[in-house]
C-alpha cells in the first residue's frame, strides 16, 4: 500500500504573494512534481519580520500566533525563503515564555517547518530536477538561509542537474546583498554600497542570470543591476528548477 | 573624546565619500578574513575550545562577586593594589591622583580600550601630565588627534602615505632625505622617538586582557612588545580596565588565548603575552616599585542578569567587525565613540545611552556573519534586537516608521483584509507603473529607489490566483 502524500501547507511569504506570485507557483509544482499534497492557508500574511526587526514584539507574538493557527494540520510548513523559514524556525519559539502552551505549539511549527530547497532535498530526498535551462547562472547565498538553517549545498545539487545550465560562483557570495528588510530603506546610502560590492561580483562571473532562494534580496539586487544598466538576468532559484522561466525575469518587461 | 553617535547618518555619508578610507576598507574585509579562516581551519578543536571559552566566561560571571574577593585578595597579597570605580570619572581620577603622588610629568600607555572609554589621555593633559601612546597604531592616531577606528587596529583607516605625513610633522628632527617609504622604517623611527619615552616617563599605564583570580595577575597580549617596556620601566604601574576581564584561573587564560588570537589575526598566538603580579619583590631585577589595578564598571554590572549579559563575554578580538558588511562599508570613526562594529553596537548603547547611540544597532542587516565568527559566541544580531525592542518600549523609534509599522501590523493581523490590501495595493503599484516593469521612483519608497529601481508585481497576488483555482 503506497503511503499517503505528505501535506504541505505552502508559506507563500508576503513578498511572493504580492511581487512574484509566479515563485508560488514555482513551489507548488515542484512540491507536487515530488509527490506532496500541497494547500495555502488563507490564515497566513507575513512572518512578522518587519515588527520583530523594528523591536515590537506585541505585533509579532500576535501575527506568529496567528501563523501557528493557520498551519495547524499539515505534516510539513514549506517557505520559497530562508528568512522566513528562518523566523519561523529560529524565533517564533524564542517569543513565547519557556513551558507554556504557545512555546510548545511554536516548537511543534518549527519542527514542521522548512525552506523550500532544503527541504526538497534534505527531507524528500530529491537529488535532480528533469528540466531545461539554458546558461550560466551564479547563486548568492542568502544570510538567514545559509547562517541560520545551513542552506548551502542544496540548490547547487538540484542546479547540477539542469540539463544546459552552467554554475559560476561570484566572490564573497556568502556576505550580505545589503538588503536586510527594512535597512535597505532605513539606511539606503550603506545598503547601497553593499549591494554594489555584490553587482561587481555578480559582473565579475560573466553570468547570464543571478539565482538567490530569497526574494527580498533578489529585488535588491535587481533593481541595483537594472539601475545600472546590466543585462543580467534575474530569478528565484525555485523559477528555474521548475522550469517556469517563461515569464520575464525579475523587473524585466515582456 | 566627543560623542558623534546620535550623527551616525552624516558620518555615514562622509565616510562613503572617502575614498582613501574606502580603500583602506576593501584590505580589511579580505585580509582579517582569510587569516581568520586559515588559522581556524589548521586547528580541529577550535570550535570545541570556542564553547569552553564561552563556558568559562558565563561561570565567572555567574560569580564574579566570588571571584573578584579572592582577586583583591592575591593583588593585596602580592604587593598591588586594587581600586574600584563605578564611573569613567571615578577612574580618571584615580589615575590622576596616582600620577600627581609621583609628580608625574610623563606617562607612557600600553594599548588599553578602557583607557579611550574614559578619555583618559585629556584628563591627564588637562592636569598638565602628558601621555604617550606607545602601541603604534595608538602612537599614529594620538599624533593625528584621531579617535580609534579599530579595537585591534586603531590606525586601521590609515595609509602609509597619511602615516608619513604624519611623523614628518612630529618629529621635528627628521631630515628630508631620510626614507620613510616602507613601513619597516616608518616601525624603526617610531621605535627610536618611544625609546627614550620608556626610560623618561613617571607612570606607566596598560589595558589588561585577562585579570586571574586565583594568582591576582594581569595580562596584556600584544605584538610590538611596548606593553612590556611601559609596565616594566616606569616606577608605576597603572593597569585600566574593566569588570568583565576576570577569569578563575590560568588554566582558563590558556583556553581563551587560543581562540583570541586566531579570531583576532589569525596568528595562533600573539607575540608578546605578558603576566604582571604585583610590584618589584626584594631581590627582582627589575619592575614596578608599586602596581595598581583600576577596575572600571560604567554600567557593565547592571547588564548582569539582563538580556545583555552575554555581552560581557567579550574578549575584544575584533573578529564580529572584521566580518561586519556595514563595518566595511564606513569604517569605524562613523559609529561616533569608542566602540565600532557589531560589538560596539549592543556595547555602546549601554555606555553612552540607547538614546544617544540608537542609530548603531538599527544599521544592521542581521547577516549573522558577526555571530557566526564570535569565538565567545555572542548572540551579537540579537542583542541588537533586544536594542531596538528597548527603543519601541520607550518610544524612541522614530514617529514615521512607528506609524507606517502600525497601520501594516494592522492589516498583518488581519488575514481577510490583508489580502484584501494587498490585491489594491499592488493593482495601484501596477497603474502607477503605466506598463513598465520597473520604476525609478516611487512615492514614499525613495530610500529604495534613490539607489536602484523598484520592480513591479505582475499584477495579481499569489493568494488571489490560488483561490480562483489556478496558475493562468
Amino acid at each position: 500500500m503506497p503511503e499517503a502524500a505528505p501535506r504541505v501547507g505552502l508559506f507563500v511569504t508576503c513578498l511572493v504573494d504580492t511581487f512574484r506570485p509566479g515563485v508560488g507557483w514555482a513551489a507548488v509544482k515542484l512540491l507536487r512534481d515530488a509527490g506532496c499534497d500541497v494547500d495555502v492557508p488563507r490564515g497566513q500574511t507575513c512572518c512578522g519580520q518587519p515588527a520583530y526587526n523594528t523591536g515590537d514584539r506585541a505585533d509579532t507574538k500576535a501575527i506568529a500566533e496567528q501563523t501557528i493557527a493557520a498551519f495547524e494540520g499539515f505534516d510539513y510548513v514549506v517557505a520559497p525563503s530562508g528568512s522566513c523559514a528562518g523566523m519561523l524556525i529560529k524565533h517564533y519559539p524564542q517569543l513565547f515564555d519557556d513551558g507554556s502552551a504557545m512555546r510548545a505549539k511554536a516548537e511543534a511549527l518549527s519542527a514542521r517547518t522548512h525552506e523550500l530547497v532544503s527541504f526538497l532535498v534534505d527531507v524528500l530526498g530529491v537529488d535532480a530536477v528533469d528540466t531545461q535551462f539554458d546558461g550560466t547562472v551564479t547563486y548568492h547565498d542568502s544570510c538567514s538561509g545559509l547562517r541560520e538553517l545551513g542552506i548551502k549545498d542544496q540548490p547547487r545539487k538540484l542546479l547540477g542537474s539542469v540539463s544546459g545550465l552552467t554554475m559560476e560562483e561570484m566572490a564573497e557570495t556568502e556576505v550580505c546583498c545589503g538588503f536586510g528588510g527594512t535597512f535597505c530603506v532605513k539606511y539606503p546610502d550603506i545598503s547601497n554600497n553593499m549591494v554594489g560590492n555584490k553587482t561587481a561580483n555578480i559582473g565579475a562571473t560573466g553570468a547570464d542570470t543571478l539565482l538567490a532562494g530569497d526574494l527580498g534580496c533578489l529585488m535588491n539586487m535587481a533593481g541595483k543591476l537594472k539601475r545600472e544598466g546590466s543585462a543580467v538576468q534575474v530569478r528565484h532559484v525555485a523559477e528555474v528548477l521548475a522550469g517556469a522561466t517563461d515569464e520575464p525575469a525579475i523587473g524585466e518587461a515582456k | 573624546m566627543d560623542i558623534t553617535s546620535p550623527a551616525f547618518k552624516s558620518n555615514v555619508k562622509r565616510a562613503l565619500a572617502d575614498k582613501q578610507l574606502q580603500r583602506a576598507m576593501g584590505n580589511v574585509k579580505v585580509g582579517f578574513v582569510k587569516k581568520r579562516s586559515a588559522a581556524r581551519d589548521k586547528l580541529p578543536e577550535f570550535d570545541q575550545l570556542r564553547d569552553q571559552a564561552r563556558d568559562i566566561k558565563d561561570h565567572t560571571l555567574e560569580y564574579l562577586d566570588l571571584y573578584y574577593e579572592i582577586y583583591e585578595q592575591k593583588v593585596r597579597e602580592a604587593g598591588g593594589k586594587v581600586h574600584w570605580a563605578a564611573t569613567a570619572e571615578d577612574a580618571r581620577d584615580i589615575i590622576l591622583k596616582i600620577c600627581q603622588a609621583h609628580d608625574a610629568k610623563t606617562v607612557t600607555k600600553g594599548k588599553s580600550m578602557i583607557a579611550e572609554e574614559i578619555a583618559l589621555n585629556e584628563h591627564l593633559e588637562a592636569a598638565g601630565i602628558t601621555p604617550v601612546e606607545t602601541d603604534l597604531g595608538e602612537y599614529i592616531i594620538q599624533l593625528r588627534n584621531e579617535p580609534p577606528s579599530h579595537i585591534i587596529g586603531p590606525a586601521i583607516h590609515l595609509n602609509r602615505d597619511q602615516v608619513e605625513a604624519s611623523f614628518r610633522r612630529a618629529h621635528d628632527h627628521l631630515p628630508d632625505e631620510r626614507s620613510l617609504d616602507e613601513v619597516s622604517e616608518l616601525v624603526d623611527e617610531a621605535r627610536q622617538v618611544l625609546r627614550q619615552k620608556y626610560i623618561d616617563a613617571d607612570v606607566g599605564i596598560t589595558g589588561a586582557n585577562y585579570l586571574v583570580a586565583e594568582t591576582g595577575t594581569s595580562i596584556i597580549v600584544t605584538n610590538e612588545g611596548n606593553g612590556d617596556l611601559t609596565q616594566s620601566l616606569p616606577k608605576v604601574h597603572i593597569v585600566c580596565t574593566s569588570l568583565e576581564k576576570l577569569v578563575p584561573t590560568l588554566e582558563d587564560v590558556s583556553t581563551i588565548l587560543r581562540v583570541l588570537a586566531r579570531s583576532a589575526t589569525g596568528q595562533e598566538f600573539s607575540t608578546y603575552t605578558t603576566l604582571s603580579t604585583g610590584a618589584r619583590r626584594e631581590g627582582d631585577p627589575d619592575g614596578p616599585e608599586e602596581y595598581h589595578v583600576v577596575i572600571l564598571d560604567n554600567g557593565r554590572s547592571d547588564m548582569l542578569g539582563t538580556e545583555f549579559q552575554d555581552m560581557l563575554r567579550c574578549i575584544r578580538c575584533g573578529a564580529c567587525m572584521n566580518h561586519c558588511p556595514v563595518y566595511h562599508s564606513v569604517g569605524g570613526h562613523a559609529y561616533g565613540w569608542v566602540y565600532p562594529g557589531p560589538m560596539g553596537s549592543v556595547l555602546t548603547p549601554t555606555l553612552i545611552g540607547v538614546d544617544k547611540a540608537g542609530h548603531l544597532p538599527n544599521a544592521s542587516t542581521f547577516c549573522g556573519r558577526c555571530e557566526a565568527v564570535c569565538p565567545m559566541h555572542i548572540p551579537l544580531p540579537k542583542m541588537m534586537r533586544h536594542w531596538r525592542e528597548r527603543e519601541f518600549e520607550h518610544h524612541l523609534t522614530p514617529r514615521t516608521v512607528r506609524t507606517s509599522l502600525g497601520i501594516w501590523a494592522f492589516l498583518a493581523r488581519r488575514p481577510a483584509l490583508y489580502h484584501l490590501a494587498s490585491s489594491v495595493f499592488i493593482r495601484a503599484l501596477k497603474l502607477l507603473a503605466f506598463g513598465r516593469s520597473r520604476l525609478k521612483s516611487v512615492p514614499l519608497a525613495g530610500g529604495w529607489t534613490r539607489h536602484r529601481d523598484l520592480p513591479m508585481p505582475e499584477g495579481r497576488t499569489f493568494q488571489e490566483m490560488w483561490r480562483a483555482g489556478g496558475h493562468e
